[in-house]
Order: structure tokens, then C-alpha cells, then sequence
């Protein structure tokens, strides 16, 4: 009997689980499918963009350059035993930017804008403002949720875009003041290994991993019930679930893009 | 009532899990008529509301607004059909991210295109008529009081000059001349624009002066509904405990069997 329920509870758990990836994928359609009708907002859209773009650089470009910095330093005491320091170049420009760039901008969006675009848009849940949008004749998929993808699926790529420059400086820091590298010649070599279509896979990455943030956030922060508990459990998914479908989709994306 | 109805419910019901809050309610509010439902906590008025503006998709039952029916519109028709409402909510529910005139202007801009700059100016007329200022325009909802809040959702549900105005609780947290103030507001909206209006209210004296009808509800059903004028000689136990506020009566002896 404990045999049978255990395969029960196994098949209820992933129907669940189907389930909510169907409401989720259905919501994403929705919120797009009023995103390219009018009326647009597009003074929504710009404040969404600067919250999601602008005010992530700190936390972005911190993040960026000491992971080029301690990625140089890992590389060093890798492949010295090899004679074969040079490689630091090749190894940070490579990572960084199909990697590392858009994976850590990624989680650090997830964290920042996710959780407070899931908060916002929960408390206009529980307090009847997004019920309220409605009786003003204001679709809530164009006015809240259609801006956030927007943005959310534009500005990570530029974010990404300033994390690469930024990690590629963080390791060329590390190398050249600490591990006494000639600069020209390390800036050589990172020029020679930057590769367009590098860039472009972790920018692509970005767009999917901004647009999964966006949607994780807008998802939870819209289904929130309960009071100021049910937003904070809102926000707790938001962010887990981004962070996890991040890496998922981190994988899957450099399978398709560099698997040959 | 002359004429078709404004709104007509039948059998409307609506249950959350095994709760069954409506539970069959029938009711008709005529062109221009106002309308108060009055009932306990908890019995379903809010909801009812929320149903009829589609906030709420009713199990079961059928709404028409004008003689058609509006349950399991589209979106697109339920979107054009919210600019005949109005509704304040019980909580207010004022947009926190913007300013107190944007909220009042929001259903001009967003629902009606209007101008901001003329919008504006109908949000300050509309905020002087429920006894707010210039200064109050420029804050957000968070720095006003409850009451103010509340004045405040009232002038955005009015703002639009709506044909059906829903009130969930006009003056609960008012004090008694503001109450009063925002009484008058009702009447007016309903005398001078001809708006058809639905309000609830707990408050027996404001029942008295906005309601041409009134309606009570009452276990998910309307038990009462009848003129302002035979609500004193209804000759039914529940609304004769409700009007004069009893504690002894029907309804506390099933509040008190839960
Ligand atoms: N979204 C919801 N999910 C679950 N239950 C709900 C929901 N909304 C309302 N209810 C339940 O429905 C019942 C009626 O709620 P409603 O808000 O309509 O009461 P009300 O008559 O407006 O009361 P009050 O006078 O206190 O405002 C309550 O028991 C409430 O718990
Ligand atoms: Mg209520």
C-alpha cells in the first residue's frame, strides 16, 4: 500500500507541477499577447527599464569584477603548475562572457529586481489595486505586467554587456598587478580570443534569463493571496524559482548554443 | 422601479473551497435607483460586488447590466463594459505609487484618453467636492489618513461620472459630518448624473438618507428587499434585529452555533 501511495504522491507532485507550468506559460502569453496591442505605456516601460537597468549597475558590476578578479587568480594557481599562465586571458574572456557574465547578472537580478516586482505587484493583489486597475478600465497584463518583461528582457543583455567588460577588467586587474603580467600582451591575447558569437550566446542568455526574472516576479507577485504573509511567500518563490530556472535554462541554452 | 432594470441577478452563486458564500441571490436595481445592501460581516456583499463587476467569476447564475448578459464576457467586452462602473472599494485600494490626483484622474487618462492636464483639473474639482484641498493633491495615499483615503477612492470612483456606482462602505471610518458630507455626495451622484448606485454600509443613519431601496443579505441569499419606507415595518425578525443593532435575535443565534 505505502509502495502505491508513494507512486501517487510521485504523480500528483508532477501533475502539479505540469499544472503550474501550464498557468505560468498561459500567463506569459497573455501578458505578451496585450504587450503588442495598444494602448502602450511607454513612460512605464522607460521607469521599468531604469529600475531594471540603471540601478542594477552597482550590484551588477560589483558582482563582475571580482568574479573576473578570483577567476584570474583560480586560473593562476591551475595552470602555473603547467607553465602555462598565458592561458588566464584565454580562460577569463571565454567564461566571462559565455558564462559567468550573464549567469551572475542573472542571480543578481533575480534577487533584486524579481523580489521587488513580486512584492509590488502582491501588495496591489492583497489590497484590491489590481482589482481596482480593472474598474478603471486598465488591463493589468498591459499596465503592470507587459512593462516589467519588456524591460526585464531588454536591460539584462545591457547589464550582461557591462558585467563582460567589467569581469574581463576584474581579471586583467588580478593579472597584471598581482601576477605581474606584461599588460599589452595580456590585452592582446584577450582580444584574439573574444569571439562575436560568444558575446552574443551569453547576450541571448540574458535576454531569457531577464525575461524569466520579469515573469517569475509578475507570476508569484499576481497569484499572491493572504495578507503581507501571502506577498512574502510571493517574494521567496520569485526569487528561488528565477534562480533555479536560471541555471536549468543556463544549461539547456549552452547545450544548444555551443554543443557540437 | 419603471422600466427594464439597470442590473438584474439571478441565482447568482459564488463559493470559495467548501464556503458557500452566495448561495442563490436574486436581485433587480432600477435606471437611477439607489440601492443599499445591508447584512453581518462576512455574508457575501463585498463579493457580490466583485461578481457583478467580473472581478469574481460566479460558479453559477446570470448578471445583466442593460438587459445583456455580462457573465463569461471576454476581456476585451468586459473592458469596455467597465466604463459604465464606478467602483469604491472597502479598502480604498488608492494606487500607492501615485500621486493622490493621478488616482483620481487615472480612470480620465488610462480608460477615457483624456489630456493630463485637463484631467487634472476635473481630479482637483472632484477632491474639493469630498472636502479635499490642492495640498492633499500633490501626496501620496500612504501620507493621508484612513478617512482621507478613503474620501480619496470615493472621488476616483466618481471621477469618470460613471453610470453605475458601487460604494463598498462609503463612511465606515468617518467621522459623523464628514459621514454626512459624503451622503449628500452619493445623493448627488444619483439625482444629478442619474447614476444607478449599489452601496453597502453597516451605518443605519446613512442608509436612511441615501437609499430608495434597500436590500438584505442574508446566509448567501437576499431575505429582504423593499422601500426605504417599509424597512421599520418589514415584519421580518432579521431585519428588525439588524436595523436596531440587537444582539438577541436570529442572526447571533447562528453565529453562535458555528
Ligand atoms: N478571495 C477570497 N477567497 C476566499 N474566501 C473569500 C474571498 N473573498 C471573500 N471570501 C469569503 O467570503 C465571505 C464573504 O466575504 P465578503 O468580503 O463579501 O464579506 P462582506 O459581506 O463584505 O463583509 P464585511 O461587511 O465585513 O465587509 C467571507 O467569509 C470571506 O472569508
Ligand atoms: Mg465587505
Amino acid at each position: 500500500m505505502t509502495e502505491r501511495n508513494f507512486l501517487a504522491s510521485v504523480g500528483r507532485t508532477f501533475l502539479d507541477f505540469l499544472a503550474v507550468t501550464g498557468r505560468i506559460v498561459v500567463f506569459a502569453l497573455a501578458a505578451i499577447f496585450y504587450a503588442l496591442r495598444p494602448p502602450y505605456y511607454p513612460r512605464l516601460i522607460l521607469r521599468q527599464m531604469v529600475d531594471v537597468g540603471y540601478y542594477s549597475l552597482p550590484v551588477v558590476g560589483l558582482t563582475a569584477v571580482f568574479t573576473g578578479m578570483v577567476l584570474a587568480l583560480q586560473t593562476y594557481t591551475g595552470f602555473s603548475r603547467f607553465a602555462a599562465e598565458n592561458a588566464i586571458a584565454n580562460v577569463v574572456v571565454l567564461s566571462v562572457t559565455r558564462e559567468l557574465g550573464p549567469v551572475i547578472a542573472g542571480l543578481m537580478v533575480a534577487g533584486r529586481i524579481g523580489a521587488a516586482i513580486a512584492a509590488e505587484i502582491g501588495t496591489m493583489r492583497v489590497t484590491d489595486q489590481i482589482d481596482a486597475l480593472t474598474t478603471l478600465s486598465t488591463n493589468p497584463y498591459r499596465y503592470l505586467v507587459a512593462p516589467r518583461l519588456i524591460a526585464g528582457f531588454t536591460m539584462v543583455p545591457l547589464l550582461v554587456l557591462v558585467a563582460d567588460i567589467i569581469g574581463v577588467f576584474g581579471g586583467f586587474l588580478v593579472s597584471t598587478y598581482k601576477l605581474q603580467f606584461n599588460a599589452a600582451s595580456y590585452i592582446q591575447r584577450t582580444v584574439d580570443f573574444l569571439q562575436t558569437q560568444d558575446v552574443a550566446a551569453g547576450l541571448a542568455k540574458a535576454a531569457v534569463f531577464g525575461f524569466i526574472v520579469a515573469l517569475m516576479g509578475c507570476y508569484n507577485g499576481y497569484h499572491s493571496r493572504g495578507g503581507a504573509q501571502g506577498v512574502g511567500a510571493a517574494t521567496t518563490y520569485a526569487v528561488v524559482s528565477s534562480s533555479i530556472l536560471i541555471l536549468v535554462f543556463d544549461y539547456v541554452l549552452t547545450e544548444a548554443f555551443f554543443a557540437r | 422601479m419603471s422600466g427594464d432594470p439597470k442590473i438584474a441577478i439571478r441565482g447568482l452563486r459564488k463559493s470559495f473551497g467548501s464556503k458557500h458564500v452566495l448561495q442563490g441571490i436574486d436581485l433587480d436595481v432600477g435606471v437611477g435607483e439607489s440601492l443599499v445592501v445591508i447584512g453581518g460581516s462576512g455574508t457575501g456583499k463585498s463579493v457580490m460586488l466583485k461578481c457583478i463587476l467580473g472581478l469574481l467569476q460566479p460558479d453559477a447564475g446570470s448578471i445583466r447590466i442593460d438587459g445583456s448578459e455580462v457573465v463569461g464576457l471576454s476581456a476585451g467586452e468586459r473592458e469596455a463594459l467597465m466604463r459604465k462602473f464606478g467602483m469604491l472599494f472597502q479598502g480604498s485600494a488608492l494606487f500607492d505609487s501615485l500621486a493622490v490626483w493621478e488616482n483620481v484622474a487615472f480612470g480620465l487618462i488610462q480608460g477615457r484618453g483624456l489630456k493630463r492636464a485637463a484631467a487634472r483639473e476635473i481630479a482637483l474639482q472632484k477632491l474639493a467636492a469630498v472636502g479635499l484641498g490642492a495640498d492633499v493633491a500633490a501626496l501620496r495615499p500612504a501620507e493621508l489618513s484612513g478617512g482621507m483615503q478613503k474620501r480619496v477612492a470615493l472621488a476616483r470612483a466618481i471621477a469618470a461620472e460613471p453610470e453605475i456606482i458601487f460604494f463598498d462602505e462609503p463612511t465606515t471610518g468617518l467621522d459623523p459630518i464628514m459621514a454626512d458630507i459624503i451622503n449628500d455626495l452619493i445623493i448627488k451622484c444619483v439625482k444629478d448624473l442619474g447614476a444607478t448606485a449599489i452601496s453597502i454600509t453597516h451605518d443605519m443613519a446613512s442608509t436612511r438618507k441615501i437609499a430608495d431601496r434597500v436590500a438584505m443579505i442574508h446566509n448567501g441569499r437576499i431575505i429582504w428587499a423593499g422601500l426605504k419606507s417599509e424597512i421599520d415595518r418589514s415584519g421580518n425578525p432579521y431585519v428588525d434585529q439588524f436595523i436596531h443593532g440587537r444582539a438577541e435575535g436570529p442572526i447571533r443565534m447562528e453565529v453562535r452555533a458555528r
